[in-house]
């Protein structure tokens, strides 16, 4: 019961995560603060998905199989986050910060 | 019902960085919109894994997982280079 | 090397273990051919080294894996707000940070879990500084106040 508890609020918690990640992926104002926005969605959507689906399935095979995915995200996800912001950094986007001159100012519009 | 619920707010998610991918004023925005979908995916296969009663779902998630990375990376290199093969380090002598 | 390798083997075969399922004389001999595949052809690649196989980290990882999940929890509910809330604003900022890691694998180490945290991207990397891009003024002073740069250092401090 107390099992279950946690993992009804586990899957609940990381599935407003992703949204709330989602939101501000199509919110935030540059490329940059962007990826900030996917990586909630990269370690505490799936993380705390995972978690709810391993409390799920109890001690099986099946939680081995969701550890594996979890390691591999924790391992794949912020390498590939840092790979994109450093192609983008080279390829002349320019991030946006409050005291650079720009009008928009760095804050959501 | 839980996995369904939970499912409902992923497709949201999803809806909402295939979005970024359509608006994204640059490519590196349509590149991070593929790799949060791809992110996204995995835990879809895995919650459907669990709502159709077929945990072996749960192997496809994980190649999808390494699939997405490899791919992202891919398209980086293949950006940045135009050319798959090439293994030069940075010119400015920064690391990775 | 010899410890790399039996180590990379045993780690590939209880991987191969786990996720099979099936334990019978046939499957496992299957696993036992793609195992020592995988082997030769990264010992064929030159990559059973230091970076592939970080033996010499100490046990601190643990502790040091704990500490940083909190920092991951703390930091994710921050920027959810900051993506759902009208009110909350975001101040990006681009700073350096120094690092006082002595390794590659340290600095990769210290640059990914910059990263994993949201709210915080390492850019690129130099010898003894990270350029990172902070969402807000707070994260900033989090990554320059230099509590994970001295977890990484002494997880990477050899016994």
């Amino acid at each position: 019961m107390i099992v279950e508890m946690v993992s009804w609020l586990c899957l609940m918690g990381g599935a407003l995560l992703c949204v709330a990640g989602g939101i501000g992926m199509v919110r935030f104002p540059d490329v940059y603060t962007r990826s900030h926005a996917a990586g909630v969605i990269d370690t505490g959507g799936a993380f705390m998905i995972l978690l709810g689906l391993a409390a799920q399935a109890g001690f099986t095979l099946i939680t081995v199989k969701l550890f594996f995915i979890g390691l591999l995200l924790f391992f794949t996800t912020p390498t590939s986050t840092h790979a994109l912001v450093k192609g983008a950094l080279f390829g002349g986007q320019n991030p946006i910060v409050r005291d650079s001159p720009d009008k928009d100012n760095g804050v959501a519009s | 019902m839980m996995f369904a619920a939970t499912m409902a707010g992923i497709l949201v998610a999803m809806v909402l960085a295939l979005l970024r991918g359509l608006l994204g004023p640059t490519v590196y925005d349509r590149i991070l919109a593929l790799n949060t979908f791809g992110t996204i995916t995995v835990l879809a296969i895995a919650i459907l894994g669990f709502l159709m009663g077929r945990p072996d779902f749960l192997d496809i998630a994980l190649l999808y997982a390494l699939i997405n990375f490899v791919g992202t990376i891919a398209i980086l290199k293949y950006l940045r280079y135009g050319d798959l093969s090439a293994s030069s380090p940075d010119a400015d002598g920064s690391k990775r | 090397m010899t410890v790399r390798l039996v180590s990379l083997t045993s780690i590939l075969f209880a991987t191969w273990l786990l996720m099979s399922g099936h334990y019978d004389a046939l499957t496992i001999s299957f696993g036992v051919i793609s195992c020592i595949a995988c082997v030769y052809l990264t010992r064929r690649m030159k990559i059973v080294d230091h970076e592939g196989q970080p033996l010499h980290l100490n046990s601190a990882i643990v502790v040091y894996w704990l500490w940083l999940l909190w920092q991951i929890v703390k930091s994710n509910l921050d920027v959810a707000l900051r993506c759902v809330l009208p009110g909350k604003r975001i101040d990006p900022i681009v700073f350096r940070a120094p690092t006082s890691q002595k390794t590659s694998v340290g600095i990769a180490a210290y640059a990914n879990s910059i990263t994993l945290t949201p709210g915080t991207v390492s850019m690129t990397t130099w010898d003894h500084e990270i350029e990172v891009h902070a969402l807000t003024r707070s994260g900033a002073d989090d990554v320059l106040a230099g509590n994970m740069d001295a977890w990484v250092t002494r997880v990477e401090r050899r016994k």
